[in-house]
């Protein structure tokens, strides 16, 4: 790699973040640990571009950091007022969409829409909440599956194409009726090929996907999001890859 | 009967696989064909489709069910679909729609018990100047009233098949009232191929150049500038795709170019294709005007006859173009150029990330030019006439003329063609608008336009328009018509995004709020904050302009609202006796003893 390659840099906060051909704005700041808080992004899978919560501000406009190429002299904001407000009101408006009980629900402390809140320093849902209809699913021996806490991510999507060769998972319906699909005419999960090894069965940010008999193993108080951000969680694996793979 | 027992399915599937081939892009038109047989997608159905075309079936169901003419559940034999539009709804539909299901013991969005029939709403079907209209198996229905829907109850009663229906239910006029360069002057097809011929193809881009043309359907962007990067895009194939899905509510021009002008259409795409250098292009016809689709194809089939499509065009050796035309199936987002390709694509309408742009990766990420139906019809008189006849009408930055699709409350509604720059006030007198009050210009993502701002002129510039001109007299309910446009955005939105997805859902329920008369100041400026948040954060031009009509009306139509709110600075969104609808709907009851306040 030349070092006219590296030469290449954006802004981002003011501080200068190389990058290289292909990169995203998240890529290059996620390799210079430089934090852009995101839900539905995660550098082992093709990017989506859909919570919008990495939205950024380019030259004067918003754009979604997770997709966006990085090109030479971007002036990028993120680290705004202005910006975590609006990020603030996306987490809020998944909250209200979905049925999130976190005191009762298993993920909590490990739930990276919970630790998103946290972060943003959400205070309450604000908007009203739509309490819809949502299925839980559990036929498959060794996974639960609550809608109730989908967010729409597609991660387990993406991660069952891409990883698993497997489709297990996809996404029918529409505007707010859009809804996670199961491979199966059953439409029971218990009918597909899932298996608690699969990648996708790892990939979900919140509480969605529970594997069975695994409840409450780490008390409530010692999990992920107890003691660490979700700034410094979501910068582990970029920066536990980049060096170690080459 | 229960309709999920399909033991013959494969059989009843066989001649639809062999119509259309099994490659994945087809579908789209393979479900839409399932619909038609089952009048739903079983899922018997998405199995046997996915195993054919080698896709797995959460792909199958993903399109199934995204598409408002699809549907996973039987909708049964006679699907009858009212027009939603703010002019349908003017005009009595949502009385009629009751009327109908009233006198046929139905509620609206579910089958009826013998599995014969469904009633619904469905977004604008581009009758807005002969409504109220309505759908009926897919085919329009026009200027209906009560007289007209008891001959349709009684023909479904009969179990009349749609096609053998009188077929003065179906009359569509063009109601062209005032025609300019672009409607008047006689064509002939060829010309403008021709005339492309001769002076070459580079020589036609610097026509199109110094007409200073740019698109009609609604961005403005320079055709010249899109088809040079197109044409300078690096590709195995290029492709030019006529967006003909005209899902704007209030906007119906492209429907009567496709009826009457659909030669000067389609030259319009083979100059295009020529400059390019396309083999193949595509017309995105909505499905609402799935009427026209026998009348484009012997249209198409003529001119291949006459030498103007398919092989060596004109005699041009290595010039070959053709065009298919590709049916949608009730989505509006799949009128935006990327969600369209998607759909083209057979796959679900959702905007691409981009960059990349279409015209390096567009259709099988080849390079590709998206226009407007009105757009190629200019370009082809541009090929015949020059760049300078064209840049000569209208304004400097908005060359040539707009083509307007007015109606509402005006004596004439219809197709007015106007050189850029005419104002609102003398569009007004010409269509006959009585103590108009206000405009909504180029329809729910627009702009709406009170009576002091009458002198504002249309054009890039000041009022730019994809076509839609909605005409609301005095004494109009702006926060019902408001209301109209929230509902249509929450129905329309594709639920990629988390700002759109859940923020047009916020902003209708809180116009519903306030228009049921629960509403605060604490609600206004909710609708301001969601409609930031729309605006800023969303991934397409739907979400960024779904609160147009919400925050227009907030700045300049407070009339409309301040007598609907609540002395206190907020009440919660709960409404206790819109609790009870339930327990009115079980009972049959809707008297005053069952209703709260
Ligand atoms: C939600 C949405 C709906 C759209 N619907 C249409 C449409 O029905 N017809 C159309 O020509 N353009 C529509 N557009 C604009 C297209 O994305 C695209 O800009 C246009 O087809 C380009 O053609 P033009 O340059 O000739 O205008 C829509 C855009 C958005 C964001
Ligand atoms: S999934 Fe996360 S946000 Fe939702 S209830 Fe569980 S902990 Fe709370
Ligand atoms: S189940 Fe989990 S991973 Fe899958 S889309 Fe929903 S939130 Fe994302
Ligand atoms: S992280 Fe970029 S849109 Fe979700
Ligand atoms: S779904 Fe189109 S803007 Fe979000």
């Amino acid at each position: 790699m030349g070092a006219l390659v590296m030469s290449k840099a954006i802004t981002i906060d003011g501080k200068s973040v190389s990058f290289i051909d292909g990169q995203t704005i998240m890529d290059a700041a996620l390799a210079a640990g430089v934090y852009i808080p995101h839900l539905c992004h995660n550098p082992e899978f093709e990017p989506h571009g859909n919570c919008k919560l990495c939205i950024v501000s380019v030259n004067g406009r918003n754009m979604t950091a997770c997709t966006m190429p990085a090109a030479e002299d971007m002036v990028v904001a993120s680290d705004t007022p202005e910006l975590d407000s609006d990020r603030q009101a996306l987490v809020q408006m998944l909250f209200v969409e979905g049925n999130h009980i976190c005191p009762a629900c298993e993920a909590s402390g490990n739930c990276q829409l919970q630790a998103a809140a946290y972060y943003l320093k959400m205070l309450s849902p604000h908007f009203m909440h739509f309490y819809p209809p949502r299925e839980v699913d559990a036929s498959h021996p060794d996974i639960f599956l609550d809608l109730n806490r989908c967010i729409l991510c597609e991660l387990c999507v993406r991660a069952s194409r891409e990883v698993d060769g497997k489709n297990v998972f996809g996404i029918s319906g529409r505007g707010i009726g859009t809804h996670l699909v199961v491979n199966a005419a059953s439409g029971r999960l218990g009918d597909t090929n899932f298996a608690v090894t699969d990648k996708a069965a790892q990939v979900c940010p919140t509480g969605a996907i529970l594997i069975k008999r695994q409840g409450y193993k780490i008390p409530i108080g010692q999990r992920t999001f107890d003691h660490k951000k979700i700034s410094e969680v979501q910068m582990e694996p970029a920066k536990r890859t980049e060096p170690e793979h080459e | 009967m229960e309709p999920h027992e399909f033991p013959h399915i494969e059989q009843q599937l066989a001649p639809v696989f062999e119509r259309h081939g099994c490659e994945a892009n087809q579908l789209l038109k393979i479900l839409r064909e399932v619909q038609e047989i089952f009048h739903f997608i079983p899922p018997a159905a998405i199995t046997c489709v996915a195993s054919h075309l080698g896709v797995p079936r959460t792909q199958v169901e993903g399109v199934a069910g995204f598409y408002f003419f699809l549907s996973l559940k039987s909708v049964g034999e006679y699907r009858l679909l009212f027009s939603n539009n703010v002019t349908d709804q003017m005009q009595g539909n949502p009385e009629l729609m009751q009327y109908f299901c009233h006198k046929l013991w139905l509620e609206s969005g579910k089958v009826s018990e013998d599995n014969l029939l469904s009633v619904d709403s469905t977004s604008c079907t581009g009758m807005c100047d002969q409504g109220p209209a309505a759908l009926i198996n897919g085919w329009p229905l026009t200027n209906l009233d009560r007289d007209r829907l008891d001959m349709i109850a009684a023909l479904i009663h009969d179990k009349k098949p749609v096609c053998d229906w009188p077929s003065m239910l179906f009359e569509v006029k063009d109601n062209i009232r005032r025609a300019g360069t672009l409607l008047g002057e006689p064509f002939e097809p060829g010309a403008a191929i021709r005339a492309t011929l001769d002076r070459g193809s580079a020589a036609t881009l610097m026509e199109m150049e110094a007409s200073g043309l740019r698109g009609r359907g609604g961005a403005g962007f320079s055709v010249a500038r899109k088809w040079s990067l197109c044409r300078a895009s690096p590709g195995d194939h290029h492709y030019i795709v006529c967006n003909a899905d005209e899902g704007e509510p209030g906007t119906f021009k492209d429907r009567v170019l496709l009826n009457s002008y659909a030669d000067l259409v389609c030259e319009g795409m083979t100059v295009g294709a020529r400059i390019i250098g396309a083999t193949q292009g595509f017309l995105y016809l909505r499905g609402e005007y799935r009427y026209l689709l026998k009348k484009l194809e012997e249209v198409l089939a003529r001119r291949r006859v006459a030498g103007l499509l398919g092989k060596n065009i004109l005699g041009e050796t290595g010039f070959d173009f053709d065009i298919e035309i590709h049916l949608g199936a009730g989505s509006y987002i799949c009128g935006e150029e990327s969600a369209l390709i998607e759909s083209l694509e057979g796959k679900r309408g959702r905007p691409r990330n981009r960059p990349p742009f279409p015209v390096t990766h567009g259709y099988l990420d080849q390079p590709t030019v998206v226009d407007n139906v009105e757009t190629l019809a200019c370009a082809a008189r541009i090929a015949i006439q020059g760049g300078e006849w064209f840049a000569a009408i209208g304004t400097t930055q908005s060359t040539g003329s707009k083509i307007l699709s007015i109606a509402g409350d005006c004596a004439r509604p219809g197709i007015y063609e106007y050189p850029f720059g005419i104002a609102l006030h003398e569009i007004l007198d010409d269509c006959g608008a009585e103590d108009p009050y206000a405009v909504q210009v180029s329809g729910p993502s627009g702009i709406l336009v009170p009576s002091k701002e009458f002198g504002r002129r249309i054009s890039f510039e000041d009022l730019p328009t994809a076509g839609a001109f909605t005409v609301f007299k005095r004494g109009r309910d702006i926060l019902q018509i408001v209301q109209n446009f929230a509902r249509f955005f929450a129905h329309e939105s594709c639920g990629f995004c988390t700002p759109c997805r859940v923020g047009t859902q916020l902003q209708k329920k809180i116009v519903d709020k306030i228009t049921h008369g629960h509403g605060t100041v604490y609600d206004l400026e909710e609708l301001k904050h969601v409609g930031h948040i729309m605006q800023s954060m969303s991934h397409c031009g739907l979400g960024h302009t779904a609160a147009n009509p919400v925050l227009d009306m907030l700045e300049k139509f407070p009339d409309a609202y301040e007598h609907k709110l609540k002395n206190f600075a907020f009440e919660p969104v709960f409404d206790l006796d819109g609790a009870l609808e339930t327990a009115r709907k079980i009972t049959g009851r809707d008297d005053a003893w069952a209703h709260l306040s």
